[in-house]
């Protein structure tokens, strides 16, 4: 089959508008006030600093559908886990008590894209720790 | 649905206060509530274990809050001090109000 000049010039706009619909078919990510709301409502309404907490992860997950993580945060109460660029930022948290032997946790999650990793932990003072770190993803695990 | 079925690894015996790791695997889907059915095209609905918890004689050990950004069949590992002997509980509390539990002793010596 010969392709003329004007089909070519049809198939590359036609391509052009089917890549712009699908990228604006696309969920919407969630916003940065999300993950501060979700962070402040966490917290109790405290600013997090810096501290001693420390996010174990992959820097490249090739499967966005498990990827392992530790968070570990000597002394603290609890510790939420954010993923900026998932649907819904919220992973999990965790409670720790006087039976628990490190405030450390382990686990698998799943990841939409290459993003950062937020952990805030709250202290049993009410004060609130945070750090990140950024996990690049080569298949994103959120289905669709 | 396929059958939930929780698995732990608990050690059977521990010093007195010693802390050991505990690694907990429940078969569930996890179904995050973002995916679409490929034929239909209809959103499957949310329903995942949204907690976690183990205690220890009664008293609480560890607590999870999950979302559906956790994957399916949530591992969760965490470290436990062992006061005495005594038998550690799990639960996983479903979507659906279902609680999946497990229990194991641990002899502290």
């Amino acid at each position: 089959m010969t392709v003329t000049r004007r089909e070519a010039l049809g198939l590359a706009v036609g391509g052009v508008a089917a890549l712009t619909t699908l990228r604006f078919a696309a969920p919407a990510f969630a916003a940065g006030n999300a993950i501060e709301d979700a962070i402040m409502e966490f917290t109790g309404g405290s600013t997090p600093g810096d501290g001693d907490i420390t996010i174990v992860a992959p820097e490249i997950a090739e499967n966005g559908n498990t990827v392992p993580i530790e968070v570990s945060a000597p002394g603290a109460a609890s510790i939420m886990l954010l993923a900026t660029g998932n649907p819904s930022p919220g992973v999990a948290t965790f409670h720790f008590s006087a039976l628990s032997g490190a405030q450390e946790a382990k686990t698998r999650i799943r990841l939409a894209k290459t993003q950062d990793i937020i952990a805030v932990a709250k202290m049993p003072d009410g004060s609130a720790i945070t750090t990140k770190r950024s996990v690049k993803v080569t298949i994103g695990g959120c289905g669709g | 649905m396929a059958k939930v079925k929780p698995r732990v690894k608990v050690p059977k015996t521990a010093s007195v206060n010693e802390v050991v790791t505990i690694k907990t695997l429940i078969s569930h889907p996890m179904e995050s509530g973002q995916r679409k059915d490929s034929k239909t095209g209809e959103a499957i609905p949310r329903k995942i274990i949204n907690k976690f918890a183990a205690s220890f004689n009664g008293e609480p050990v560890f607590m999870a809050n999950m979302e559906p950004s956790v994957s399916a069949n949530p591992y969760i590992e965490f470290q436990m001090r062992v006061p005495e002997t005594g038998v550690v509980r799990f639960e996983w509390t479903d979507d659906d109000g279902s609680v999946y539990d497990l229990e194991k002793t641990i002899t502290a010596a």
